[in-house]
């Protein structure tokens, strides 16, 4: 029989100290303010029921209605974010005039939190839907913005010294040495735009939406259907380590060429 | 041994060139009145001592920087912005590491569409044999050792059939073993194509054993010390270094070196330690005067 390897039962360990401790204070002691907290087994029970109490479980159709509804908002948002940030990031990180324009005016917006945006998103968008879905695409924007700015400076001048002499346009210098070269960064915005997408998605979805995990979570502490709150805080988690997980793998398919530990054949 | 038809090559005219930095309160006169020429089919090398402002004058051939005053003509005419008439090798590796060898070296004849694709990739793969990459061509630059890095980028160079090669102490930073073997590389494909190189070093002896023409700088600002014509006999092996005719150019060179040496000192100059540390190191490793 092949044992696990050490870091699975650390890991196990972890995990098992947690949910120990966490037990022990819902379930066994009952310390004061930990009452209401639903305890880990009874929140186990109820996510993997056929018959959930508060109507929602792996087998409800209502459940997997609320994770459609937040991966779909997650995934559009994040996905303007990428498509609209990265090329501005890079051309403001790239052409100094154009940075001097749009530099300000970027640093001026950024530091207004995404859930400002909310009554103005309702303003401008039609309905509540493209609303939550714009102050997560905000969230994500500037983390793209910046990170693939900072990434087109990063550069070493020497690739852009090599480009001019061997002959490259503009155009070929934007394809082939701004872009490839600020991916590491580029890269850093996408795990970081990730992140931030699912916190402002769910809290815009707490304000405004009628689905998703946001308001299951809300309507959960509404109705005080407690346990319906650890699930889908828990679901949050498990969706948000698989989309790190994604972005990660894309990653390393993006820059074969940085994955130093595949190398071999050197002298 | 020259190659035959070298008027492919350029020569490159360094014409009383200044070259001031900074601001009017704080400027920095790195070049004074420099003259000098890059002579068409031979290995000029350039010697001076770190912070002589060797890379300042290889930037002004390049045409990444230009002159305060006086010209910098290629051929008869003012040579304009960077292109790959006159191509740098750099001091540090300038491979494009999101590329692989084979991807770097035809780039820039396929952003300037100047060959074929195809004749692009076979010229490419010849000159990869050549330095010894072709089993390479697949790998990324990481995947390659200084030295194999260095190759890459000589054929990424030669690709675009340059009228000059700069090279700004391309083998600097290479341990002792790699650059000996770099420089009888390289040495190999300067005399198999005769084109007009310019290399510049802070090395003396692989100064010698590269060149036709060494071309001696002052301390800053900047100016011709002296050019020595080197007749050490070509194809040169490094057993070479040994040889009488080296050590007395090598004694020849260390004089003019000292002159500066001693003028850096006197002015109190910072810098100077440098020199006077690069080159006497150098006098005391070898024998001057063979014999003694």
């Amino acid at each position: 029989m092949i044992l696990a390897a050490p870091q699975t039962w650390q890991m196990a360990l972890g995990f098992g100290l947690f949910v120990g401790i966490w037990y022990l204070t819902s379930a066994v002691l009952k310390l004061p303010r930990f009452e209401k907290i639903p305890d880990p087994l009874g929140v186990l029970i109820e996510w993997l029921s056929w018959n959930p109490i508060y109507g929602l479980s792996i087998f409800t159709p209502d459940y997997y209605k609320h994770i459609g509804y937040s991966i779909y908002r997650a995934f559009t948002a994040f996905v303007l974010a990428v498509a609209l940030g990265v090329p501005l990031g890079l051309f403001m990180g790239w052409s100094p005039l154009f940075r001097r324009f749009t530099f300000p005016l970027v640093e001026l917006i950024r530091p207004i939190p995404p859930l400002a945006w909310v009554p103005f998103a309702i303003l401008l968008l039609p309905g509540t839907e493209w609303a939550v879905i714009f102050v997560t695409f905000i969230a994500a924007f500037f983390a793209m913005v910046l990170n693939s700015l900072l990434g087109a400076r990063s550069i070493d001048p020497v690739y852009f010294r090599a480009a001019q002499c061997l002959g490259f346009r503009p155009w070929d210098v934007f394809i082939h040495v701004v872009v490839p070269g600020a991916l590491p960064f580029v890269f850093t915005g996408l795990q970081l735009a990730m992140g931030l997408s699912w916190f402002a998605l769910v809290a815009g979805e707490m304000i405004a939406g009628r689905y998703g995990l946001g308001f299951m979570i809300f309507e959960g502490y509404s109705l005080a259907q407690y346990r319906n709150i650890i699930i889908g805080m828990g679901t949050l988690g498990l969706l948000g380590y698989a989309s790190s997980a994604g972005v990660r793998m894309l990653g390393r398919r993006m820059m074969i060429w940085r994955e130093r530990q595949l190398g071999g054949g050197a002298e | 041994m020259a190659v035959m038809g070298n008027d492919r090559f350029g020569e490159i005219e360094v014409r009383a060139v200044s070259k001031a930095f900074g601001t009017e309160a704080g400027r920095k006169l790195v070049l004074e009145d420099c003259s000098f020429t890059v002579t068409r089919g031979k290995l000029n090398v350039l010697v001076g001592p770190s912070g002589c402002g060797k890379t300042t004058i290889v930037n002004l051939l390049a045409g990444y920087e230009s002159p305060t005053s006086g010209s910098v003509l290629l051929d008869g005419k003012v040579a304009g912005a960077p292109d790959w008439s006159r191509l740098v090798v750099f001091q540090e590796s300038a491979l494009f590491p999101w590329m692989t060898v084979l991807g770097n070296v035809t780039f820039g004849p396929r952003v300037r569409e100047s060959m074929g694709r195809k004749a692009v990739r076979l010229e490419a793969m010849r000159l990869l044999d050549n330095v010894g990459l072709g089993e390479f061509a697949h790998k990324y630059p990481f995947q390659l050792s200084g030295g194999m890095q260095r190759r890459a980028e000589l054929a990424r160079a030669m690709i675009n059939q340059p009228k000059v090669m700069l090279m700004d102490e391309p083998f600097r930073g290479l341990d002792a073993m790699t650059r000996e073997l770099m420089q009888e590389y390289y040495l190999k494909l300067f005399e198999e194509s005769g084109r007009t190189n310019l290399f510049v070093t802070s090395d003396l002896e692989e100064a010698i054993f590269l060149a036709d023409r060494l071309i001696i700088l002052t301390i800053p600002p900047t100016r011709v010390k002296k050019v020595l014509e080197i007749n050490l006999p070509r194809p040169r092996r490094i057993e070479v270094l040994t040889s009488k005719q080296f050590l007395e150019i090598k004694q020849v060179a260390l004089e003019a070196l000292h002159e500066e040496a001693l003028k850096a000192f006197s002015s109190d100059r910072k810098g100077a330690a440098d020199l006077v540390e690069a080159f006497s190191k150098r006098v005391g490793s070898t024998p001057l005067v063979p014999g003694v």
